[in-house]
C-alpha cells in the first residue's frame, strides 16, 4: 500500500475498466430501445425455440462432459495402470480441438454418405434410408456430442486436482469402517470434489453457450446464431441487443452459480490436508478397461479427428499451401500479438493499482475489467458495435460540419473494432495471470522498496515486472491462443475481405470442404496445444 | 534534540480504533521495543512511522521535522526510514550485492563498491555479493536486510519482528550482534516484538502496549521491578500478589508475616493494598511451624519452582534446589527490597 499514490494512477485504471465495460452496458441500453418490426415478430415465432434449444444444449452438454471427464478423472487420480500417466496430460488435448472441426469430420464419418453407413448398407444390403435407423448426426443431440467432446476436459481438469488433493487419511478411515473403494467413491470423493466439478460444469456450459460454430454447421438454432442471423440478415441492431440481453441473463446466471460454488470450495480444501498419496493398482481386467476408456475417450475426442485432419492435409496440400494461407496466417498473428501485448498492459496497470493503492475503491476496475471474458463472443461483438457505429456516425458528421472529406467507417470497416473486442474480451486472461503472479509477492518487498526510496513508478519497473514476468508470459501466451482461435466474434466484426485462419476454416466447414482448409486447422490445433503443454508443466511443478 | 518523536497518535482500520493518543520518543542512538501481544497495534504505529499507514490524528517527527501531522504528509520513499521485516524483503530477483545496493543513490563506482564492502563486512558476508537470497539460509538472509537498511544511511531504523523466523538456537547471539552493529553505528532503531526475552537482550528501553495505547516506557529493570499496574508487572514475569497492609512507612503486614521495604511506600499508613512479589524475591525453609505447605515441585535447572499454598492462596517461588517434599511445612520469607504496592 502506497500512502499519498497520485491520483493520476486510479485515473488510469478506471478509464481502462470503462473502457472495457462500456459494450456491456451499450447494450444494455439499445435493447431498451423500441423495435417491434424484428424482435416481436421472432418473439411471436421463432425465440422461444431458440431459447428453449440454448438451454436443452446446455444441459446435455454438462451432462455428457460430466459422464466423459468423472471416470477418467478419478482412474488418473487415484489409480494405477498403464498408459495413466500419458493419459494424464494427454487427456487435455481435446481442448485445443476447435469443436466445429470435430463436428464436421463425424459428420463426414457418420452421414448417409460417409464410411459407417455405406459400410454397414453394404453389409446389410440396405438399398434406402428407410431401411435402417441411424442417428441423425446433424442434431441438437449430435451437437451436445461434439461440444462435451471438446469441453469435457475442463471439468477433468478440475476434477482430477480435487481428487488429488483429497486427504489419504480420509480414504483410510472409510475403508476401515468398512467402504469398498466403490462406495468410498459416491459416498466420498465424488461429493467432496463436488465445488470444483460444478466450477467445471459452468466453464463448459458457457463455452457452449458461447458456441456459435457447431451450432450453425447444424443448423440447430440457437439464442448465439440468432444473434448473428438478426445483425446480418435483418441488420437489426436492437433486436441483436435485446437477444443479447437475454443470452447475457443465463451467462450471468451461470457465473452467479459458479461463485457459489467456489465459495464452498475454500471450505472444502481447508479441511483436506494432502497427505501421502495412496493408489488403487489396478491388474488385469480392471487396468484394461481403466486403460480402453480413457483410450475411447482420447481417440474419439482428439485422435480420430486430428488423424484424419492430417489426411485431409496431405492429399490437399498442394491447393492449402498457397498466398492465402500465408496472409490469413499473418493477419491471425498479428492481431494476436498487438491484442496479448495491450491485454497484458492493462493487465499490469489494473492490478498494479490494485495493490498498491490505499483506495478501497480502486479494487473495482480490475473485476470490472474481467466481465469481458463472461461476454460470448457473439454477445461483445453487438455490444461493440452499438457505441463504434455512433461513434463512425459522430466522426462522419464532424468532418461534413467542417467541410472536410467524410473518411467513412474508420472504427467499425477496419480491423481495429476487431483488435477492440478482442482486447476486451481477453484482458481477464492477462489480468488473472498477473493476479495470480501477484499474489507470490510477499507485501514487505512493496514496503522494503518504498523505504529504500522508490517511487511508485520505480517500484513497478525494478521490483514488480521483474518479479511477475512468468505471470506476464503466461498471459502473454493464454491471449495469444485465444486470439487465433476465437471465431464469432472475428465473424461479426471482421472488415469486408478480411479473413484471418479462424474464419478461413470456418468458411470451409460451412462450404463442406474442410479438407481446403485442414492446413490452418491443424495450425490452430497446434498452436492450441502450446498452453495444454503450459499449463500442464505448471501444474507438475506446483506438486 | 530527539531521532523521533511521536506525539498523540490515534489510528483507525475499518473503524476499528487501533491507536489511541500514543507518545513515543526516540533518542539518538537508542533502541526501543515495542512490547505487546500481537493485535496491541504497535505494528500499526511502526507501519504509521515508515509511513506506510495512515494516521487519523497526531504528529510524528523524525529529527524535529513533522513527517505526518494534520497538515503535512511526507511520502514513504522521502522519509529515510530503513525497515526490517519478519520474512526479510530481500528481493528474489537481484544477488545479495544488488539488494543491499537497492537504494544507494551514490553516482560514482567506486564509492558504491566501497559501500557494498564496507556493509558486507559489517553484517559478516564478505564474498557473498554475488550470491541469490534463496542461496543463504535464514540468518544470513536477514543480515543482508540489515545491511540493505544501512547501506541506505536512514535516520532510523524499523524493526518488524525480525528475529521470530530465526532458528531459536542462533537466535540470542544474533541479537546481540546486530545489537553491536547498531550501537557502533549509533542507530536509533525501533523494534517491534511480543516476546520480553527479546526486548530485554535487544532493546535500552521498552515501550509496553495494551490495546492501542503504551501503558509504561522505561527501561527493563524499572518495567521489571517498579511496574505501573498489573498488565505490565504480568506480562514481563511471573507473579505472586498478597493482599497487604501498610502498617509503617516502610513496612506492610501480610498473612506471611511483616514484611520491610528498603524504600518509602507510595501508601499512606493504614490503607489496604496489594503487594507484587516476583516468584524469586520469595524464599523457604523447611519449617514444622510453617505457614504454607509445598503442593507441588518442579526442577527447572537453575532454580526450582514451588507451589505454596496457604491458605486458599497459592504462591509461586523460585528458589533454589532443597530437599523439600510435598506436603512439607515451610515459612516464607522474602529479600528486601523496594516494595511494589497496586
Amino acid at each position: 500500500m502506497i500512502l499519498g499514490l497520485a491520483k493520476r494512477w486510479s485515473v488510469a485504471s478506471y478509464t481502462l475498466a470503462l473502457l472495457i465495460v462500456m459494450p456491456l452496458v451499450a447494450l444494455i441500453l439499445q435493447s431498451f430501445l423500441p423495435d417491434e418490426a424484428v424482435f416481436g415478430h421472432l418473439m411471436a415465432t421463432v425465440l422461444p425455440t431458440y431459447i428453449s434449444n440454448t438451454l436443452l444444449l446446455i444441459f446435455w452438454v454438462v451432462i455428457g462432459a460430466l459422464i466423459f471427464a468423472i471416470p477418467a478423472a478419478w482412474l488418473v487420480a487415484k489409480c494405477r495402470f498403464p498408459g495413466r500417466n500419458i493419459f494424464q496430460w494427454a487427456l487435455l488435448l481435446p481442448l485445443a480441438m476447435p469443436a466445429y472441426v470435430v463436428a464436421y469430420v463425424y459428420t463426414d464419418l457418420f452421414d448417409y454418405a460417409g464410411p459407417v453407413q455405406r459400410t454397414l448398407r453394404s453389409l446389410f444390403s440396405w438399398q434406402t434410408p428407410h431401411d435402417y435407423y441411424f442417428p441423425q448426426v446433424r442434431s441438437l443431440g449430435g451437437a451436445a456430442i461434439m461440444l462435451a467432446l471438446v469441453l469435457f476436459p475442463y471439468i477433468y481438469l478440475l476434477a482430477r486436482t480435487a481428487f488429488m488433493e483429497q486427504s489419504t487419511s480420509l480414504g483410510h478411515a472409510a475403508r476401515v469402517m468398512g467402504c469398498s473403494p466403490w462406495k468410498s467413491f459416491w459416498r466420498l470423493s465424488l461429493p467432496m470434489a463436488r465445488p470444483a466439478l460444478a466450477v467445471g460444469a459452468t466453464l463448459v456450459a458457457m463455452e457452449t453457450a458461447a458456441d456459435f460454430a457447431t451450432v450453425s454447421y447444424f443448423a440447430v438454432p440457437t439464442l448465439t446464431t440468432a444473434v448473428y442471423d438478426t445483425w446480418f440478415e435483418y441488420g437489426s441492431l436492437t433486436a441483436a441487443a435485446k437477444l443479447s440481453t437475454i443470452m447475457l441473463f443465463v451467462v450471468f446466471a451461470m457465473v452467479g452459480f459458479e461463485r457459489f460454488a467456489r465459495r464452498k470450495q475454500q471450505l472444502f480444501q481447508k479441511q483436506s490436508a494432502p497427505g501421502e498419496l495412496d493408489y488403487f493398482c489396478l491388474n488385469g481386467a480392471k487396468a484394461f478397461a481403466a486403460t480402453g476408456y480413457c483410450f475411447i475417450l482420447l481417440a474419439l475426442a482428439f485422435m480420430l479427428p486430428f488423424a484424419i485432419l492430417l489426411q485431409y492435409a496431405w492429399g490437399y496440400f498442394a491447393e492449402s499451401w498457397n498466398a492465402k494461407f500465408f496472409e490469413y496466417s499473418f493477419n491471425s498473428l498479428w492481431i494476436s500479438l498487438v491484442v496479448s501485448l495491450v491485454c497484458v498492459c492493462i493487465g499490469i496497470v489494473l492490478m498494479f493499482v490494485r495493490r498498491v493503492s490505499p483506495h478501497k475503491a480502486d479494487m473495482l476496475p480490475s473485476r470490472l475489467a474481467s466481465t469481458g471474458y463472461a461476454l460470448p463472443g457473439t454477445v461483445l461483438a453487438i455490444g461493440i458495435l452499438v457505441p463504434f457505429t455512433q461513434l463512425d456516425f459522430a466522426i462522419n458528421d464532424l468532418a461534413y460540419y467542417f467541410g472536410l472529406q467524410e473518411p467513412g467507417l474508420i472504427l467499425t470497416g477496419s480491423s481495429f473494432i476487431l483488435i477492440c473486442a478482442f482486447c476486451i474480451r481477453f484482458a481477464a486472461i492477462a489480468i488473472g495471470s498477473i493476479e495470480n503472479s501477484y499474489k507470490r509477492i510477499s507485501p514487505s518487498l512493496d514496503m522494503a522498496s518504498v523505504t529504500l526510496g522508490l517511487t511508485p513508478k520505480s517500484l513497478l519497473a525494478r521490483v514488480h515486472i521483474p518479479l511477475l514476468r512468468k505471470g506476464i508470459f503466461a498471459g502473454l501466451l493464454l491471449v495469444f491462443i485465444e486470439c487465433m482461435k476465437e471465431l464469432p466474434a472475428a465473424l461479426l466484426l471482421r472488415p469486408i475481405g478480411f479473413e484471418n485462419l479462424a474464419t478461413y476454416v470456418f468458411q470451409f466447414v460451412s462450404d463442406e470442404q474442410l479438407e481446403h482448409g485442414a492446413l490452418a486447422a491443424i495450425v490452430i490445433v497446434l498452436v492450441g496445444l502450446v498452453p495444454l503443454i503450459y499449463l500442464n508443466h505448471s501444474l507438475e511443478q506446483e506438486k | 534534540m530527539a531521532t523521533l518523536q511521536v506525539s498523540n497518535v490515534h489510528s483507525s482500520y475499518q473503524k476499528h480504533v487501533v491507536l489511541k493518543g500514543l507518545d513515543l520518543t526516540v533518542e539518538k542512538g537508542e533502541i526501543v521495543a515495542l512490547l505487546g501481544p500481537s493485535g496491541c497495534g504497535k505494528t500499526t504505529l511502526l507501519r504509521a512511522i515508515a509511513g506506510l499507514q495512515s494516521i487519523s490524528a497526531g504528529e510524528i517527527k523524525i529529527n524535529g521535522k513533522a513527517v505526518v501531522s494534520d497538515n503535512e504528509f511526507v511520502a514513504s520513499e522521502k522519509r529515510g526510514i530503513g525497515m526490517i521485516f519478519q520474512d526479510y524483503a530481500l528481493f528474489p530477483h537481484l544477488t545479495v550485492a544488488e539488494n543491499v545496493l537497492f537504494g544507494v543513490k551514490l553516482a560514482d563506482k567506486a564509492s558504491k563498491a566501497a559501500r557494498l564492502e564496507n556493509m558486507l563486512a559489517l553484517v559478516k558476508l564478505d564474498g557473498l555479493g554475488e550470491r541469490y537470497p534463496h542461496e543463504l539460509s535464514g540468518g544470513q538472509q536477514q543480515r543482508v536486510s540489515i545491511a540493505r537498511a544501512l547501506a541506505y544511511e536512514p535516520e532510523v531504523l524499523l524493526l518488524d519482528e525480525p528475529f521470530s523466523n530465526i532458528d531459536a538456537k542462533v537466535r540470542r547471539e544474533m541479537m546481540l550482534e546486530i545489537r553491536n552493529i547498531l550501537k557502533s553505528h549509533n542507530i536509533s532503531a525501533v523494534f517491534v516484538t511480543h516476546s520480553k526475552d527479546e526486548a530485554f537482550v535487544f532493546a535500552d528501553k521498552l515501550a509496553l502496549f495494551n490495546q492501542g495505547q503504551i501503558v509504561q516506557c522505561g527501561d527493563a529493570e524499572r518495567l521489571y521491578l517498579r511496574p505501573e499496574d498489573k498488565y505490565v508487572a504480568d506480562f514481563l514475569g511471573a507473579s505472586n500478589y498478597l493482599e497487604a497492609t501498610v502498617i509503617a512507612d516502610k513496612r506492610v503486614s501480610t498473612l506471611i508475616g511483616d514484611i520491610e521495604s528498603d524504600q518509602q511506600l507510595k501508601a499512606t499508613v493504614g490503607s489496604e493494598v496489594e503487594l507484587l512479589l516476583r516468584p524469586q524475591q520469595l524464599q523457604i525453609a523447611r519449617s514444622e511451624s510453617g505457614v504454607g505447605e509445598v503442593i507441588e515441585r518442579r526442577f527447572l535447572g537453575s532454580v526450582c519452582q514451588y507451589l505454596v499454598s496457604i491458605g486458599s492462596k497459592t504462591l509461586d517461588i523460585h528458589s533454589e534446589y532443597l530437599d523439600i517434599k510435598i506436603g512439607e511445612k515451610v515459612a516464607i520469607t522474602t529479600t528486601l527490597h523496594g516494595l511494589v504496592l497496586l
